[in-house]
């Protein structure tokens, strides 16, 4: 800590034109007054001619005191600060000095410079050094002739790309992202059941690459994986091809400059790309569900790196899918869907809302296998140019899933075993009747992509979805 | 960006915090046993008569050597070597 001796501070720095006006006033300051103290953030020999000059250029001093602007003149008694006079304001001074006809000839006031212990970044660097950064994982020392990347790899810290390494200080930088502190247990991690901290969260985040105002993105993200309905546990151990796939609502998609238009489930965009990874990460890290390990997936796919796109709200025809989901208007909120690879229905004719929906759901009968339902749930991402099929008949998002429902009903006879020379397909007790092809609730649609081109993308849900297995999760994002 | 060599855990913190090595195999029957002579002057006698003991006993052993003590193996020998061996005796050299 920073004892303060009764008397005037001044802090300064030589860059600062205003710092380097008042050299007369500082040395009028020391004659006049007994007790000046001059810290100088950036040249240990600045103000020449003046004693009682304190080399800051560690800033600890700038810092303890909460400085903003230099130069600022502080006044101490009975060793707490009585007084502060931010830039040059040739009354304050006088005013807090007690001296008269200070800085002669000088204009009366001038605005300061910024402190350079507020510069971009180093409030998060100097909490660090000093001390208050109050962050309590393990620190993990790796030595100079490391790379430090190379360690991370070494600790088994990756999903096979490279990491950001966690410092100290990305970590205090992306907890700048959130209001809830450091300490706060967002919750227990599968399969090891490692307690979570926002702090364990925020060192993830930072090795996945994410700027911290994605931060709170990502924390709703690992609420929603770890609500059992969600089932990350089973999830992470299944052979099937799943993983956590990531859907974000509401305004923060566009203040953090989320895609979901061209390319919305392709690479490019940071957030997208990043925040589907620290849901991976934190699962891996904390939780230690490693492929090969409890991660048992036959094959996998390449959205388990990370899988994270935002819903396309900007056509108000059809609502929000977080708006459908119970979340109030203007709210921004993540649903977390289990889901495999992406599937494209790649229709260029279709002009009238029926073709397309029998169109898509030929697709739709092949997930999963096309003599197996129900089972797996679907989430068809919808593009804008087949959604203006339906917004030109006027359908509502009901109507279109009521469709799908009744195109989805098939003759038994088609999927049992054996039937079309095929040995897999739903037990011949099940001959003569129908089958739906999916759960209540297990088909969604939500809205991504270019504004050219008549596709849409199917992205296959779990073998276990629903209560055997996992349903759909969406939480409010925080801040 | 060097500011720091200290790294946050981002982990469950439940293995320790220094890499364990790997345990050695409880016996060596049946392995494939790599002999590398890292070049070392008479490095070759005593890793030789090593190897010979080795196979007196009945084990399998495969021998190797590196072009210089004093730089690390060529990358291409080091993958020979993991890929044809189970194990491998080496030495390190001042």
């Amino acid at each position: 800590m920073v004892t303060l001796a009764d008397g005037l501070i001044v802090v300064a720095k030589r860059d600062c034109p205003t710092c380097t006006m008042l050299e007369p006033v500082y040395a009028r300051l020391a004659e006049g007054t007994a007790d000046l103290t001059v810290y100088t953030q950036d040249d240990p020999s600045f103000p020449a001619g003046v004693e009682g000059v304190v080399d800051d250029t560690e800033l600890e001093t700038s810092y303890r005191l909460g400085i903003e602007t230099v130069p600022t003149l502080i006044r101490v008694e009975d060793g707490a600060e009585s007084g502060r006079a931010v830039g040059w304001d040739r009354g304050e001074w006088e005013m807090l000095s007690g001296l008269r006809e200070l800085g002669e000839g000088l204009p009366d006031s001038q605005p300061g410079c910024g402190s350079k212990s507020v510069e971009p970044g180093m409030a998060e660097t100097l909490a660090v050094r000093f001390g208050d950064a109050k962050l309590m994982a393990r620190r993990i020392e790796v030595t100079e002739i490391e790379d430090e990347i190379e360690a991370c790899y070494d600790r088994g810290w990756s999903d096979g790309l490279p990491v950001v390494p966690p410092t100290e200080v990305r970590v205090v930088r992306m907890l700048q992202g959130t209001t809830r502190g450091p300490q706060d247990v967002v919750g227990v991690i599968p399969p090891n059941n490692a307690e979570c901290t926002v702090e364990k969260v925020a060192i993830n985040a930072v090795m996945a690459g994410c700027k911290p105002e994605y931060l709170p993105v990502v924390l709703a993200a690992v609420e929603a994986a770890l609500e059992p309905a969600f089932c990350m546990h089973g999830m992470l151990c299944t052979t099937h091809f799943v993983g956590p796939i990531v859907i974000v609502n509401g305004p923060i998609a566009e203040r953090i400059g989320m895609n979901s238009g061209v390319n919305a489930l392709g690479q490019g965009n940071r957030a997208n790309a990043t925040i589907g990874r620290a849901l991976q990460l934190v699962i891996r890290n904390l939780g230690g569900g490693v492929p090969g390990g409890i991660d048992r997936a036959t094959l996998g796919n390449p959205g388990k790196v990370g899988f994270c796109f935002a819903e396309d709200e900007s056509n108000p025809v059809w609502q929000s899918f977080a708006r459908e989901r119970g979340i109030g208007s203007g709210k921004s909120a993540v649903t977390l869907y289990g889901g495999e690879g992406v599937m494209g229905n790649f229709d260029q004719l279709s002009r009238t809302p029926e073709s397309l929906t029998r169109s898509l759901a030929m697709s739709l009968r092949a997930i999963g296998h096309p003599k197996k339902a129900p089972g797996h749930d679907a989430l068809v991402v919808m593009s804008p140019e087949h959604l203006r099929i339906y917004a030109a008949a006027g359908w509502s998002k009901a109507r279109v899933l009521e469709e799908f429902d009744e195109v989805l009903t098939i003759p038994a006879d088609e999927m049992i075993r054996g039937a079309h020379g095929v040995a897999e397909g739903i037990p011949e007790s099940k001959a003569g009747g129908t089958v739906t092809k999916f759960r209540p609730g297990g088909l969604n649609i939500v809205r991504a992509g270019g504004s050219a081109g008549l596709m849409s993308a199917i992205i296959g849900g779990w073998g276990a979805s629903g209560e055997r297995g996992t349903d759909l999760v969406t939480k409010e994002i925080g801040t | 960006m060097n500011d720091s060599l200290k790294l946050l855990d981002p982990t469950g913190e439940t293995s320790p915090a220094t890499r364990e090595r790997k345990p050695p195999p409880e016996s060596l029957d049946g392995l494939t046993i790599g002999i590398l002579d890292i070049g070392k002057a008479r490095g070759d006698v005593f890793i030789d008569r090593l190897g010979g003991l080795m196979e007196d006993r009945g084990l399998t052993v495969k021998y190797y050597k590196k072009p210089t003590n004093t730089r690390v193996a060529p990358i291409d020998l080091a993958q020979t070597i993991a890929t044809e061996c189970d194990v491998v005796v080496e030495a390190l050299s001042d």
